[in-house]
């Protein structure tokens, strides 16, 4: 492998970022974290982008306007550049959003966000959880096919577009938890904070 | 299939780990981050951190201690003890944490858990509830189990969900320390009552213990002694429920040896 990845994680104000800095780190990309795409973005040149979050997506997707990263977003992933979303920074990429009225989003995937029923059992789903491999992808090198990691969240994607579902997860129903299409993914858990698998998958993302 | 958690929980007062740890392969059996960092190669699904000591000059230590553990140990982290405000909920989620306890100030001010919910999501909400059994129900206890107040823990922990709680974290006062097992009348009673995630805590001597305490309905099992004065290895726990058909996460998988 060549230079270390240099990535980028964008601040937002939607949730701790701390965690996903350092586990980056700690898989050994070069982190800096931006809250505009501004100079210090272009100075650190980075060749890696990850969208975190947690949160409300109207919110989520309004702090994104609002420091200008919309237009940067689009022009990255346009390109095919690394780009890893998650948790929110996953549901974010996908077309509209029911959470607490309905959003547009920003559309790089089609398909929508919607709650679990809570009538069918416990919302939020917090906890591990399988996410079951449906297409190979190389950020799933080295993982066994069923691996758990760790997921917190109410909402969750649901696409007719099979062709960009890299894993499916089983609460109250199957639902994407794992996308992508070439260099461009998302996950809706936590790698973060998924221990050793988590870290796989972040170092994985580091060699794309 | 969402897992059931295990999870072993560090009390801590100034700074440091009270009881310490039992473990040889610990330079500094009462240093939080190591205790966190060995809990983690052990295989725990989550930590959680009480500061039991809960004064406000230490607030700052443990969140100092909090943002130290979350640079190094990637799992989640709950932490609890004397946090008051939606200021300090966001500091400790700052530093790290995933989830924050509330105990006895959502009983002083139930809105906390509600603001904090609004803020910051229900999910990282735990309402911390320490009961004693009277008869047929339990009754609600503040400051750390040594004021009894006037609440029945059913009718706390629904209006506590109610409130923006996203789980509960419920503490058998009975059990506590005694090893003689979780309260599973009162899990059972609780787990019927509250649409968010329980986790049982209270009691543990045995991995039979923690099998029972998921029968009974929680979604996760707590406990602190029985780790640290290692009565039960984490890696034997895991394998003892798995094997026997519990729905925990497997034991850790063989994964590239480069990684932390």
């Amino acid at each position: 492998m060549g230079a270390a990845p240099r990535t980028a994680v964008i601040d937002y104000g939607m949730g701790n970022i701390h965690s996903v800095s350092k586990a980056l780190e700690a898989t050994g990309h070069k982190v800096r974290i931006l809250s505009h795409p501004d100079a210090a973005f272009e100075d650190f040149a980075p060749s890696h982008l990850v969208l975190p979050g947690v949160g409300a997506f109207g919110e989520g997707l309004g702090r994104l306007e609002k420091a200008g990263w919309i237009p940067l977003l689009r022009h990255w992933i346009g390109e095919d550049k690394p780009f890893l979303g998650i948790c929110l920074g996953m549901q974010l990429l996908f077309g509209e959003s029911h959470e607490f009225g309905t959003h547009r989003g920003l559309e790089i995937f089609s398909g929508s966000v919607v709650s679990f029923d809570p009538g069918q059992g416990k919302v939020p789903q917090i906890g591990w959880n399988e996410v079951r491999r449906t297409i190979d992808h190389p950020l799933w090198r080295g993982l066994p096919p069923e691996p758990d990691f760790y997921f917190v969240h109410s909402f969750h994607v649901r696409t007719s577009d099979r062709s960009i579902v890299l894993g499916e997860t089983l609460y109250q129903d199957p639902y994407p938890s794992f996308v992508g299409r070439s260099r461009v993914t998302a996950v809706q858990f936590h790698p973060e904070k998924s221990q050793r698998t988590g870290l796989a998958l972040l170092k994985n993302f580091g060699a794309l | 299939m969402l897992k059931k958690r295990i999870i072993p929980c560090l009390d801590m007062k100034g700074g440091r780990v009270v009881k310490g740890v039992c473990f040889e392969a610990l330079r500094d059996a009462g240093d939080p981050v190591e205790t966190a960092a060995l809990y983690d190669r052990l295989g725990a699904d989550e930590l959680c951190f009480l500061d039991i000591g809960a004064s406000v000059e230490n607030r700052g230590t443990l969140f100092e201690i909090v943002e130290r553990t979350a640079s190094r140990v990637f799992l989640p982290l709950t932490v609890g003890g004397g946090i008051r405000s939606v200021e300090e909920i966001r500091r400790a989620l700052n530093c790290g944490a995933d989830k924050v306890s509330l105990n006895s100030a959502a009983l002083a001010n139930p809105s906390l858990l509600t603001e904090g919910a609004l803020r910051f999501g229900s999910q990282c909400i735990v309402l911390a509830v320490d009961v004693k059994r009277e008869g047929g129900s339990w009754r609600v206890y503040s400051h750390g189990g040594t004021r009894p107040t006037s609440r029945d823990a059913i009718e706390w922990i629904v209006e506590g969900v109610r409130a923006g709680a996203g789980e509960i974290l419920l503490t058998s006062m009975d059990r506590d320390g005694t090893g003689e097992g979780y309260d599973i009348a009162l899990l059972e009673t609780v787990s019927r009552a509250a649409e968010v995630p329980l986790i049982a805590s209270g009691g543990a001597g045995t991995m039979d213990d923690f099998r029972k305490a998921f029968d009974a309905g929680a979604d996760a099992a707590l406990a602190a002694s029985l780790f640290h004065f290692g009565t039960v290895d984490l890696r034997d726990l895991r394998r003892t429920l798995y094997n026997g058909g519990a729905p925990v996460r497997p034991p850790l998988p063989d994964l590239p040896e480069d990684l932390p």
